[in-house]
């Protein structure tokens, strides 16, 4: 295990290897790594062997990880990279969905993608055939990506000033809630097939993200689903939500999400001042 | 099961202080989490003794602290118990309830020898 990070202490991979390293020449610098090591701090003179004491430590839980997540954070501002951390139940269609996105934005902008899963690449190849970047990183038994594993894939991406990044996070409404990953926002995805109480029952993700899609809109016809509930749900437990409904498959309500990615683009374009 | 890698972050919260604060071993380990941080407490039992097996803390009594969920109404300024994420000010009713405690999961204070 990495003693800079702890890195290497689950089976992650991206791109199917271990990471080991932390530089690599030419690509970002991570800069959590710089960090020099510990051991240079003085240590207090050792306790008696046997005694027992209470120590105050108060010290959050995710700290490490908001920690890493500014970096990351600091790296997309820089570099004025809107990133997108989209998150959802598993086949809600995210991968579909930015298939199609990345289709339409191709061209006029540079665009990366971060693909979080347990097992496979099938998602990174697929991101892949479009002609874009994409790292795969697998989680092993880990349920969500985390600040630290963006930052060594970030390691291995070349990302342009202005680009756009997404992070397609493991398919999971409850874990990807809690760590924050540098992210300008979440993005969640809800498709239609699922239950329209699904903000009420996953209320942490839907209170996390600033954008609700409502996925597979084309089969509403065929379905009991009711949109307005769902909306009204999801406004329940996050009133600033915004949402928009759309079909990756058939393209209706593409415009509003590229409109909303543009506006959202043009933020990160602002002086880092007021960032 | 995010439980897991929060048990990860306790053992490595404990293994910094062990090298600030030199100690060989822990006896127990206090807690705080909040209500709506959506950590069940018997999964965060069974992730703690997985993970610390073998190391420092092997065999601490993991010993939780519940913080119960407090909001604030953004309109009015009323102070809301909440039990769950959302909810509508008694007060106001606005839907608008700022999180102020009941969120948080944080290594309190660690008992070692």
């Amino acid at each position: 295990m990495c003693t800079t990070c702890g890195c290497g202490s689950h089976k992650v991979l991206i791109e199917g290897k271990r990471v080991s390293r932390h530089a690599v020449p030419g690509a970002l610098s991570y800069r959590a790594h710089a960090t020099p090591a510990k051991a240079d701090i003085a240590l207090a003179p050792p306790a008696n062997v046997g005694q027992t004491r209470r120590i105050q430590v108060e010290r959050d839980l995710l700290a490490r990880n908001d920690a890493l997540a500014a970096d990351n954070r600091t790296i997309f501002s820089a570099r004025h990279v809107l990133a997108l951390n989209l998150v959802s139940s598993p086949g809600s269609g995210k991968t579909t969905l930015l298939v199609r996105t990345i289709e339409a934005i191709k061209g006029k902008a540079d665009v990366a993608v971060i693909e979080g899963d347990q097992q496979t690449s099938n998602d990174a190849e697929r991101i892949r055939a479009t002609g874009v970047q994409a790292i795969q990183i697998n989680t092993g038994k880990g349920c969500h990506l985390d600040a630290q594993m963006v930052g060594h894939a970030l390691e291995q991406l070349s990302l342009p000033e202005h680009a756009l990044l997404f992070i397609e996070n493991v398919g999971n409404l409850v874990c990807p809630a809690a760590f924050d990953l540098g992210e300008a926002a979440k993005v969640v995805v809800l498709s239609v097939t699922e239950g329209e109480d699904k903000p009420l029952k996953y209320p942490d993700m839907f209170r996390a993200a600033h954008l609700m899609l409502l996925n597979k809109c084309d089969l509403l016809p065929h379905l009991t689903f009711d949109v307005a509930q769902v909306m009204a749900n999801a406004k329940r437990v996050n009133p600033d939500i915004e949402i928009i409904q759309l079909s990756a498959t058939s393209g209706a309500g593409m415009d509003d999400w590229l409109a909303w990615i543009e506006r959202e683009r043009a933020r990160c374009e602002k002086p880092l001042s007021t960032a | 099961m995010h439980e897991m890698s929060l048990a990860e972050s306790v053992l490595q919260i404990i293994e910094d202080a062990s090298r600030t604060q030199q100690f060989r071993r822990v006896r127990t380990v206090v807690l705080e989490i909040g209500a709506l941080a959506a950590v069940e407490p018997e999964a965060m039992r069974f992730a703690f003794d997985a993970v610390v097996r073998g190391t420092l803390a092997d065999g601490a009594l993991l010993e939780l602290i519940e913080i119960p969920g407090q909001g604030r109404c953004t309109a009015c300024g009323m102070r809301v118990a909440l039990q769950e994420q959302y909810g509508l000010c008694p007060e106001c009713g606005s839907p608008r309830i700022e999180i102020v405690a009941g969120k948080q999961m944080r290594v309190k204070d660690l008992v070692v020898e």
